[in-house]
């Protein structure tokens, strides 16, 4: 950690001092159970990707609570990495949906159950 | 209680609320719309846990790039109407008890292990700041972010490939 004499010292958040670390617990397990739910009952192939990204949008929400409560930097240099990850996964991603319908002329995963066996 | 207190919970309902939306609407188009709402909450919770960095680049990158992408393959894929058909209630009902029962384990979980509270002694306001970030990214990092540079690349490649069009009589 560089110190920066320009910068002067902040106080503390007050959403960290009053709010305790398992309220973001609670708060991103559930984001990340409505997107496993998400995936378990949605067929359309679009919105199962949308509750994937909900479900990475849950660990980086926890990354960040978890970095800034220990005020530990790394935490929030990963969730920028996992922000460029995801941005490579929804390029690929879509560009495969976008194939599934051009094959098939529906993006419902029902039409893709030989991928089952 | 105080301002910050209620707001965190105000965006906290209204995250869980648009997440939800985002799993139970027919449209795909309203289910694009409130995934960006769902962002732009998350990024709010990020201000408030002082990421400022972070809440830019959320909003930047998922709520500008990623999310656009969806809305054109949407609108691109044609699916205003939801042609979906629905899956049994059966398989509703034990999903939901499978994502329930997650949940259920992981907060047992949390409920017997303690979590250290910030220390105010060794506590740092300007983590989450541009700065800061820059010389752990690029001193400590360095290697991750030039490799991510390559999954970038890689994806790019990739999804021109998938994307084209193929020679064969399937298609569209």
């Amino acid at each position: 950690m560089i110190p920066n004499p320009n910068i002067p010292e902040v106080s503390i958040p007050s959403v960290i001092q009053n709010i305790p670390l398992q309220h973001y617990l609670i708060l991103s397990t559930l984001l990340f159970v409505i997107g496993i739910i998400g995936v378990l009952t949605r067929r359309n192939a679009i919105i199962i990707f949308m509750s994937v990204e909900l479900m990475l949008n849950a660990a980086n929400l926890l990354l960040i609570a978890f970095s800034s409560y220990r005020s530990d930097p790394s935490g929030q240099v990963f969730v920028f990495f996992i922000m460029a990850v995801a941005a490579a996964e929804v390029a690929v991603g879509l560009a495969i949906i976008v194939m599934i319908y051009r094959n098939t002329r529906n993006t419902d995963i029902g039409f893709l159950n030989k991928l089952k066996w | 209680m105080n301002s910050t207190v209620s707001f965190f919970y105000f965006l906290s309902f209204l995250t869980i609320l648009s997440a939800v939306m985002v799993v139970v609407s027919r449209n795909p188009i309203h289910s694009v719309l409130y995934l960006i709402l769902a962002f732009f909450t998350l990024s709010g919770h990020y201000i408030l846990l002082n990421a400022q960095f972070l809440a830019a680049v959320n909003i930047i990158v998922y709520a500008g790039a990623i999310m656009v992408l969806f809305l054109f393959v949407i609108m691109f894929l044609n699916m205003k109407q939801d042609n979906e058909e629905a899956k049994t209630n059966i398989a509703k009902i034990a999903a939901t008890i499978v994502g329930g029962t997650v949940f259920v384990i992981l907060f047992g979980a949390y409920r017997k292990s303690a979590i250290p509270a910030f220390n105010p002694e060794n506590f740092d306001s300007q983590v989450g700041m541009i700065e800061n970030l820059g010389h752990i990214l690029f001193r400590e990092y360095l290697l991750p972010f030039e490799l991510a540079s390559i999954l970038l690349l890689v994806a790019m490649v990739g999804a021109v490939m998938l994307g084209k069009r193929e020679i064969g009589e399937r298609h569209f």
